[in-house]
């Protein structure tokens, strides 16, 4: 069982960047045909002033925390977990080159079926190399057991 | 890009609906790299088999991110306020998913005009496998 005492636990902070490079890897991985999110020219033409982070990408730069340690603390099993959730609310766009925080937090564990299925919510913060507010992600880690 | 005329928008009105082409084993391979989403169970049929899978099959997030292309190829990601989802059903190899969006309500919040659009993805056999919705000012 994962253990409900790291309700509340605060994962290291850790600063991401989005390389140009790796949002047109990510544009050509999800067929992207919009412009702006491959070709700078296209994006600046659209009044960005790089190349956007598109909705969903905030979540990849989570797979930048340096450590995987908090899933073995907490008694993640990699192998049995599957999504069941994610959320995004918007504050502000991002874009490459920008350095984002990433304050993350275990905001909730719980189970169902009597244990069958555990939930592990994870929230995070992010801000912008200004300080500013550019969105809240929140996530849910189902894990099945036996 | 921004075609859409926002103005105008109604509740009950469709999206222009996103067709992909079906998922393969290369389109597992290559989102796993770009998204930065390694977990074997996508890529490596052995690993997920001892993990009790007939096969590899899609990332959540590779359908939630055809899903954000629904919404950025209608209107522009500046007006994107929320959006969110939950993982219904998996996706696997050969499944051909189409992503549809409905506005469902249109409302009044922090000083703009906002719609509320429900989207969900399905396969070539109507099985729905993911549902969301997003907030987009307009």
């Amino acid at each position: 069982m994962i253990d409900k005492k790291h309700i509340g636990k605060q994962l290291p902070t850790f600063l991401a960047t989005a390389e140009a490079g790796q949002l047109r890897f990510f544009a050509k991985a999800t067929g992207e045909t919009n412009p702006i999110y491959f070709d700078e020219q296209a994006a600046r033409d659209a009044g960005h002033p790089n190349l956007p982070l598109p909705p969903t990408f905030l979540f990849s730069l989570e797979f930048q925390i340096p450590s995987n340690a908090w899933r073995d603390e907490l008694g993640i099993v990699t192998a049995r977990v599957l999504h069941g959730e994610e959320s995004f609310r918007y504050h502000r766009m991002a874009y490459a080159g920008d350095t984002l925080r990433f304050d993350v937090r275990i905001a909730d564990i719980y189970d169902k079926k009597g244990g069958a299925l555990e939930f592990v919510v994870r929230e995070t913060r992010v801000t912008n190399q200004h300080g500013e507010h550019v969105a809240d992600l929140r996530s849910v880690l189902v894990q099945r057991n036996g | 890009m921004n075609a859409t005329c926002l103005e105008t928008i109604k509740v009950g009105e469709s999206l222009p609906p996103l067709a992909l082409p079906a998922i393969n084993r290369t389109t597992l391979a290559l989102f796993a790299g770009a998204s930065g989403d390694h977990n074997a169970i996508h890529i490596d049929t052995d690993y997920a088999r001892k993990a009790g899978m007939a096969d590899v099959f899609a990332h959540g997030m590779l359908s939630m991110a055809y899903l954000g292309r629904l919404l950025t190829q209608w209107v522009d990601q500046r007006q994107l306020r929320e959006f969110g989802v939950r993982f219904l059903g998996i996706t696997h190899l050969g499944h051909q998913i189409t992503c549809t969006g409905t506005v469902i309500e249109r409302f009044e919040a922090q000083g703009e005009q906002r719609i509320k659009v429900e989207v969900s993805t399905t396969n070539q056999y109507g099985e729905t496998k993911i549902v969301g919705d997003a907030v987009i000012a307009l």
